[in-house]
């Protein structure tokens, strides 16, 4: 079992989400989590997709079907060496004032943000990559955790070049 | 060797994306106006359907078009299959319209059967109007939504002004690349707005570029190891006939000299009279066909997808084989199984650049030296021959029937084979010479395939003759559109291959299931055996019922009136003809690579395994 994190560029237009994520069931691939917006080209929007695949074929045969959907322009997958990777976590944690200052001194530590304070809770906004998260979610577990919420993760290559570059000249010279 | 004029490596044009030249001035048009104006440009002579509610602003402009033939059908799938027989056919793309809700969604088994054989169809659906999309309005369907993982691509368009430029990509996308069924669904308000018409309009489609020049560097790859393996086969599928590389496959075969198996859905590509052809491979394929691919070093994919009712229990199948696979759809390529050289192109232009690669190999003096191949496919072809026994009560042997049709058929007739025994022995006793020959179902499996495919075919192609090779399950299912043909001057012809069952699931039954024939029995009440002559109870008595269609119907129970009732079949022109041949339920198709066996495990016949003189080793 390994992770992928595969870009994919799609046309903005409507439904395409759906034929992604149902492509990806259709074909009995998992998708770990899935984080959708607009590129710098309002015309463009680009998913983030983390797959679980079994082997190295399977995630193949799955992105050249890919390919196949007429929406899709263009397929990366971001190898975690050579990219940035984030997720963004809002969690809601049990707190008083005997465990506020201890919770607020973990937040520092993840260089977190404290973004609400309440009498009995404090919420607690993070980004990271998946590992740094879990840890410190792990560190918060003791305190009480009421609420959380996670996106999907979302990666950019390292480096001066872009995915896009080419995929917007496609675009331009169809329009 | 001689090449053809298509064989040189010239490349046939593709359509372009985008339209070039001049436009046409801008018309005032109503949205259905512009939808038909539409098809007129882009060629669509033919179109099956049924109008309903939310269409029904379309079908007003289309009794004005003089281009544009409408065919009334009774069933909203048989103007599908009969849009896929008429693509198959005539090679043009294929068009059904059908109204929203159940008109649509009667679309679904067409559609989903012409996306598993990648045949170009266009699908027109009506929507409910805009607003009331999403509401469960009168006849809403998300058509779109259901048929996404069975079409090449759809639409939804809710706006006048993108149904021209819609239109123009669902024929572009259909037909270019691997073909396959693209269906358009328009909101009903869409079709009533004022907007203008303006053709070609430009086309939007950044993400779609399919490949179909082939890398010169696995070509080269290609016709070195076909150069240097002993045991090679060329295996043809659908894809061959798609791009109309028959000319170039032959070229390519006897520069060669390699075996040539071509898939159900390659019959046809390749004459079934050529001394190189062995036949079809696969659950029922010839002997030597199957054990070719068993024994081969080298398979030569050639627009074949290695389909599981080719290669059996997969890794078992042909362990000793390089692959060279080549095919327009890069997806296919690795899908099942992993290929030594991978070549994604047009199945056209992939075999026009092999031959002229082989032909340089053969100059600078390597050529393949197949002669001890050919001694043990000739060994093999002399001592597993297709054959049928004919039964001993003197009943009719179906495949007797479906032989003696094909001899009997006037030269380029088209045959359309339903599912089951009757399409396996369709695929085995009528001789295939020539292109869009044979029609049938082969990835989906739909019964009732038949008789509204051979209605496209024969209302695409009126000079050819056109039989139905149809089963008496397979009939019960679509025989309604034998009054469209009756009433539209269609003329086919159909043969009912009557069993009395469900032929093809009742030999399992024998085989597998210790012969308890569970609900396969047709002509029977709920008390049947299996057992009961096929004679039956003729309920429902299939003469009277394609009287009462308006055709012209016989039956025949005994071989002596054989050839009599097909000649008279063949001289009737001026309405379609059933024969309702009553034959023997016990005859079996072979031979047969059990479901989930390897393919080294073909029967000839029932408990007969060929003699391959390899037990010692097992």
């Amino acid at each position: 079992m390994s992770k992928h994190t595969l870009s994919v560029l799609v046309e903005n237009k409507p439904g395409i989400l759906a034929r992604i994520a149902a492509l990806f069931s259709r074909r009995g691939f998992n998708i770990d989590s899935l984080a959708v917006g607009v590129t710098e080209h309002p015309d463009i929007s680009r998913i983030t997709i983390v797959v679980n695949v079994i082997e190295e074929l399977p995630l193949e045969q799955v992105t050249k079907q890919l390919n196949k959907l007429v929406n899709v322009l263009k397929i990366v997958e971001l190898e975690p060496s050579s990219a940035v990777q984030r997720e963004l976590v809002l969690v809601k944690v049990r707190a008083d004032n005997e465990t506020r200052s201890q919770i607020v001194e973990i937040v520092q530590l993840f260089r977190a943000k404290t973004v609400d304070v309440a009498p009995e809770a404090v919420t607690i906004e993070a980004t990271g990559g998946s590992d740094k998260l879990e840890a410190m979610l792990k560190m918060l577990e003791p305190f009480g955790i009421k609420e959380l919420v996670q996106s999907g993760t979302i990666a950019i290559g390292r480096g001066a070049r872009s995915i896009t570059d080419r995929s917007l000249r496609a675009l331009d010279r169809s329009a | 060797m001689p090449m053809t004029e298509q064989a040189t490596g010239a490349h046939h044009p593709q359509p372009r994306p985008r339209s070039g030249g001049h436009q046409s001035a801008p018309e005032q048009v109503t949205g259905a106006q512009s939808l038909i104006r539409s098809l007129e440009e882009v060629g669509a002579e033919t179109v099956f359907g049924i109008p309903g509610g939310a269409i029904l602003p379309a079908y007003d402009p289309l009794m004005d078009s003089k281009r544009v033939r409408h065919v009334l059908v009774r069933h909203e799938q048989g103007a599908g299959h009969a849009a896929t027989g008429y693509a198959q056919a005539t090679g043009r793309v294929g068009v059904c319209m059908a109204t929203s809700g159940p008109g649509a969604t009667n679309l679904v088994t067409p559609i989903a059967d012409a996306h598993m054989d990648s045949v170009p169809l266009v699908a027109i659906t009506g929507q409910v109007a805009s607003k009331a999309i999403g509401t469960d309005a009168f006849q809403e369907a998300d058509i779109v939504g259901i048929t996404m993982p069975i079409t090449k691509h759809n639409f939804l368009v809710t706006k006048a002004e993108d149904i021209p430029r819609t239109i123009a990509e669902a024929f572009h996308i259909a037909s270019t690349g691997r073909p396959g069924p693209v269906l358009v669904d328009i909101a009903k308000d869409a079709l009533q707005a004022r907007t203008t018409f303006q053709w070609p309009p430009a086309q939007d489609l950044p993400g779609y570029r399919p490949v179909t020049k082939p890398h010169a560097k696995q070509i080269r790859e290609a016709a070195r190891l076909i150069t240097q393996a002993r045991r090679p086969v060329l295996y043809v599928g659908g894809g061959v006939l798609k791009a109309g590389a028959t000319a170039e496959l032959k070229v390519l075969a006897e520069l060669t000299g390699a075996p040539v198996t071509t898939t159900l859905m390659a019959l046809g590509a390749f004459p079934d009279s050529h001394p190189l052809h062995v036949g079809m491979p696969g659950m029922h394929g010839s002997v030597t066909a199957v054990t070719a691919l068993q024994k081969a070093d080298l398979i030569v994919a050639l627009g074949a997808r290695f389909d599981d009712r080719v290669t059996g229990k997969l890794d078992s199948f042909a362990p000793y084989a390089k692959i060279v696979h080549a095919d327009i759809d890069p997806a296919e390529i690795g899908k099942n199984r992993a290929a030594d050289v991978p070549i994604v192109g047009d199945a056209r232009e992939v075999i026009a650049d092999l031959i002229q690669a082989v032909q340089k190999e053969h100059s600078d003096g390597h050529q393949g030296d197949y002669s001890g191949w050919w001694k043990d496919l000739n060994r093999w072809r002399d001592t597993y021959p297709l054959g049928y026994e004919q039964p001993d009560n003197g009943s009719l042997s179906p495949q007797q029937v479906i032989q003696r049709i094909g001899q009997l058929a006037p030269e380029g007739t088209i045959f359309a084979a339903g599912v089951g025994q009757h399409q396996m022995w369709a695929a085995h006793y009528i001789q295939y010479e020539q292109p869009s020959t044979w029609l049938n179902s082969g990835g989906a499996g739909t019964m009732g395939y038949a008789v509204p495919a051979a209605m496209g075919a024969k209302a695409g192609a009126p000079d050819r003759a056109v039989w139905a090779i149809d089963g008496d399950g397979c009939f019960q299912m679509t025989n309604q559109e034998l009054t469209t043909c009756a009433l539209n001057n269609i003329p086919i012809k159909v043969a009912i291959i009557n069993n009395g069952a469900l032929g093809m699931v009742r030999q399992w039954q024998t085989l597998f299931y210790n012969q308890r024939y569970s609900n396969t029995v047709l002509h029977s009440g709920p008390e049947a055996t299996g057992k009961e002559p096929s004679a039956g109870t003729r309920v429902p008595d299939f003469v009277k019922l394609s009287e009462a269609m308006g055709c012209y119907a016989i039956r025949c129970e005994s071989p002596d009136d054989l050839d009599k009732v097909i000649e008279e079949a063949n001289s009737i022109n001026d309405r379609p003809v059933v024969i309702d041949f009553i034959v023997h339920e016990d005859a079996m198709v072979w031979p047969m690579v059990a479901a989930g066996t390897s393919n080294d495990e073909v029967m000839f016949a029932r408990d007969v395994r060929p003699d391959f003189g390899d037990n010692e080793d097992d």
